[in-house]
């Protein structure tokens, strides 16, 4: 079957074969699984003239030869399998011209075992249209397929509605189905170019707005898709070339790749990420001669630099000044399409580009069916759903927000060298910590014994929880200096210097708290290791942030609940903090509200509204001896026989 | 498409970008050359892709059945073009499943000798012109399309294949089709071997009121009916005419499903 052979549609300017001027649009048609589809592609196809000579005869002699009435879905159902199933079953690219386009149809088949295929063309789409069934209205897949579009950024939705002729071409029905939808769609952001009555069967509202659909005055299927925008053109985008291949066939080192977005030529300053080395373009090559001009995205190029450097596939050549982040840390939205569940912790591999890298899923923030859109319990994304999760490379790459750049961030996944989902890029992080993959600790040279016997104590984690204002950093302070005139080793990590430093780049959403208690904890377990008091102060409000802490410094853990009555605490509001927040200015402060979790079990509590703070340095201080941190006179004498 | 591209230069960066994926992440690549006017296309993006190059064997398998044009063609552009060429043959048809109509026997012993070039040689990539547009079921072939131990195509399982990321580990034993030209349609290919002037077969070309339109076996291929002595005739032809490409080929017009039943066994 040939339904792809070059087409002219009635008033179509004739075109060069080689089409030079028209845009050309790729959509996809989704919806409930019988609502008509394949129907629609046939008629479509047949009102264009895009099929071949004799095709229809030929199929309508075949279903006659079958027992069968001829249907225009048969059209698609060109392969033996499909038409034994009954169901269409894979994406086809299909094309076929309106009067200003060339339309790359795909067929999305609904079936929700062919989900998949229709993410994985939908992901391609510049525009969509989505089938109604005009007598069982919006169904489940129909609210699903919306929402998928929503995902994956499709913004051009077509509606139509099909098989009036099933409802007498009621316009009261049509409106109910057209406030339905509408309403649905502009919930996801989406505004539909328009909502068309139509029989695909029989034609009305395909290419003609026919008498029986006199009421209606919006645009036919044809006019709908012809008014299609294509997508904005990469080359006004930052340069992205990513690194295919280096050749060196002859003298040359040819760095090839394709450009992604921008344009690029000889004599560029450019910058060769995620190491950031930088470089000028020597020179374009090309066979069978170089290109004299500059060369923008979609153009497969080869180009040599002026020195020598590393650069391998997979790194991404920018220009200098507007460069993608380099990062060991992604966040995605992503569509699952393996039978196996994606899991945190899950170890997975990740292209990007042209790069590769092994990579372990971190955390699974949502989990959604799009079928029931809501989210699950956020432990795994099985098939066919879609998700947030943060990602731990292996390896650096270069990477964009999907919303900066589509090409530069987007990416797969492969389990077992298949490809077993895709995903939109919605953060980078520069310079968070990856898997410790091939990392090998170095040891202290001293033994911890060694530090014991000059510190005369245990390394330890004293960890200070409470709300702000609740005398942490007051309590942390007395007691360092306390330790320190003992002999001893204390260091104060406070939260908010930390945040000056080492957590500049966290801000206040729950993740982000909890990156900062990890890396506060991680600092503070690596001093006890090695022999010091780590006083950490920090609000810390999450107690699952805290279990997270103490799992990480394990035995050498205490912690202290500075319990300080909320109205002292406000009362006292050393850093005016609760003004601030009283007076709107400051978001996300714990306080204010109930989003303090307090501790159910701790080593002590305190409460600085009734102990001076020598007291309760001093009870902080018995606790330690208690708990075999700090050496009382006996067992000193003891250890040091 | 991008501004300052046209149709030809969008398909063209496609199709090197498929190439060098495929010389990038497989070990052992070969190029089916059929010496039709598609393969011509691809040898030629291939030399665009690795500048000048082509940097892997071109495998022709050889039915010697062809037109004595084909071989001449193969002679001379093997050396000019500087080709790493080897010719493998078929074996003889009574190796080959009898209850196959004729030109589908005759087609599956191609696909038989594409076996044994296979196990000869270990290829674990095989780069293939074949365009979606040819023939229904080829519109549902992935880019980097696995094969079974047998060269088998499971049309049902295929993996996911989108934004040009591709399935490129084949299992142990078995390999992988990579088609650089899927996403082109004849009239592509015609175009763009004017504007490359990539040379051709004359047997494309009408005399005394036919030509070949597509090139197989001499046997089971006929001429079309046709005036179009140039590239630029034949565009004009293909403009107008909405006869199918491969309908000089007799195997497809035997039975319904022989198409579909050879391309589960390994054809093209």
């Amino acid at each position: 079957m040939n339904m792809i052979a070059p087409a002219i549609a009635p008033n179509t300017v004739f075109a060069t074969p080689n089409g030079t001027t028209r845009p050309q649009v790729s959509i996809v048609i989704v919806g409930h699984v019988d609502h008509g589809k394949s129907t629609l592609v046939g008629r479509l196809l047949h009102e264009t003239g895009s099929l071949p000579d004799g095709k229809l005869e030929m199929l309508k002699a075949v279903s006659a030869r079958r027992g069968m009435p001829f249907e225009w879905s048969f059209l698609l159902d060109a392969l033996q399998t499909e038409r034994d199933q009954g169901i269409t079953i894979d994406t086809t690219q299909i094309r076929f011209r309106t009067r200003s386009r060339d339309v790359v149809l795909i067929d999305a088949p609904g079936h929700a075992e062919f989900l998949r295929n229709m993410i994985t063309g939908a992901a391609q789409a510049d525009g969509a249209v989505l089938i109604i069934d005009a007598l069982e209205g919006v169904r489940d897949q129909t609210r699903r397929h919306g929402y998928l579009l929503h995902l994956l950024g499709v913004k051009q939705v077509a509606v139509v509605v099909n098989k009036m002729d099933r409802v007498d071409f009621s316009a009261d029905r049509f409106n109910a189905i057209r406030d339905e939808i509408s309403a649905h769609l502009t919930g996801l952001g989406i505004a539909p170019t328009a909502v068309i009555p139509i029989s695909a069967r029989d034609g009305d509202g395909v290419a003609e707005r026919t008498a029986k659909i006199g009421w209606y005055t919006g645009p036919t299927v044809v006019e709908a898709l012809d008014a299609l925008q294509p997508a904005r053109p990469l080359d006004e985008l930052s340069l992205r070339l990513p690194v295919q291949a280096i050749y060196k066939f002859d003298d040359r080192r040819i760095v090839a790749g394709r450009i992604e977005s921008g344009s690029l030529a000889a004599g560029d300053e450019i910058v060769i990420m995620p190491a950031g080395k930088i470089a000028k373009i020597r020179s374009v090559e090309g066979w069978p001669s170089s290109p004299t001009v500059t060369q923008s995205a979609g153009r497969s190029v080869g180009i040599t630099l002026d020195r020598e450097l590393f650069v391998e596939r997979g790194d991404v050549i920018a220009h200098a000044g507007s460069a993608p982040r380099d990062t060991r840390r992604i966040r995605a939205r992503i569509f699952w399409l393996h039978e196996q569940p994606l899991a945190a912790g899950a170890s997975i591999l990740l292209r990007l580009g042209n790069k590769e890298t092994r990579a372990v899923v971190v955390a699974i923030e949502k989990a959604v069916d799009p079928g029931e859109l809501a989210s699950a319990e956020a432990r795994a994304i099985a098939r066919n759903h879609v998700g947030e999760i943060d990602i731990s490379l292996a390896q650096p790459l270069a990477a964009d927000p999907y919303v900066d750049n589509p090409r530069t961030g987007r990416l797969v996944i492969e389990v077992n060298g298949r490809i077993a989902g895709g995903g939109l890029v919605l953060s980078v992080d520069a310079g968070q910590r990856a898997v410790p993959v091939d990392i090998v600790p170095v040891e202290s040279a001293l033994r911890p014994e060694e530090r014991s016997a000059r510190y005369r104590h245990n390394g330890a984690v004293v960890w200070l929880t409470g709300l702000p204002g609740s005398g942490k950093s007051t309590l942390a302070r007395a007691l360092e200096r306390k330790l320190f005139g003992d002999g001893g080793s204390p260091i104060l990590l406070d939260g908010d210097t930390l945040r000056a430093g080492l957590n500049g780049d966290l801000g206040f959403s729950p993740q982000d708290r909890t990156e900062n208690i990890r890396r506060l904890a991680e600092v503070a377990a690596h001093l006890a290791r090695n022999g010091h008091v780590a006083i950490v102060a920090a609000v810390s409000p999450s107690r699952e942030d805290r279990a997270a802490a103490r799992r990480i410094a394990d035995a050498a853990f205490r912690e202290v609940y500075v319990a300080t009555p909320a109205d002292v605490c406000e009362s006292r509001d050393p850093k005016g903090h609760y003004a601030k927040a009283r007076a709107g200015v400051l978001h996300g402060f714990t306080g204010i509200g109930n989003d303090y979790q307090p501790p159910e079990s701790v080593e002590l509590t305190i409460d600085t509204s009734s102990r001076t703070v020598a007291d309760a340095a001093d009870d902080i201080e018995r606790m330690l001896i208690s708990t075999g941190i700090l050496f009382d006179e006996l067992t000193d004498l003891a250890a040091n026989i | 498409m991008q501004p300052g591209m046209d149709h030809l230069d969008a398909l063209e960066a496609q199709s090197i970008y498929i190439f060098r994926e495929a010389f990038a992440r497989l070990k052992k690549l070969a190029l089916l050359w059929s010496l039709g006017k598609d393969s011509n296309v691809m040898i030629w993006l291939a030399r665009k892709a690795f500048f000048g190059r082509v940097p892997f064997p071109a495998l022709h398998v050889d039915t010697e059945k062809k037109f004595p044009e084909m071989y001449a063609f193969r002679e001379r552009y093997s050396k000019e073009w500087n080709l790493d060429l080897k010719v493998d043959y078929c074996p003889p048809i009574d190796a080959v499943d009898p209850t196959l109509p004729p030109a589908a026997r005759s087609a599956a012993r191609k696909t038989e000798g594409l076996k044994l070039a296979l196990n000869k040689y270990g290829f674990d990539g095989l780069i293939a012109g074949i365009r979606r547009d040819e023939e229904a079921t080829r519109a549902k072939e992935r880019v980097f399309s696995p094969r079974g131990l047998e060269g088998g195509w499971d049309v049902r399982d295929q993996p996911p294949e989108f934004w040009d990321q591709f399935n490129a580990s084949p299992p142990p034993g078995a390999h992988l089709r990579i088609h650089p030209i899927l996403h082109w349609t004849e009239a592509d290919i015609w175009a763009y071997t004017k504007r490359e002037n990539i040379p051709i077969i004359p047997l494309y070309l009408a005399k005394n009121g036919k030509r070949y339109r597509s090139l197989g076996d001499a046997d089971i291929t006929f001429p079309v009916a046709s005036t179009a002595s140039t590239i630029d005739e034949i565009l004009i032809e293909l403009e107008g005419s909405k006869i199918p490409e491969r309908a000089g080929r007799a195997l497809d017009h035997e039975t319904e499903d022989a198409f579909e039943r050879l391309r589960v066994a390994g054809y093209l």
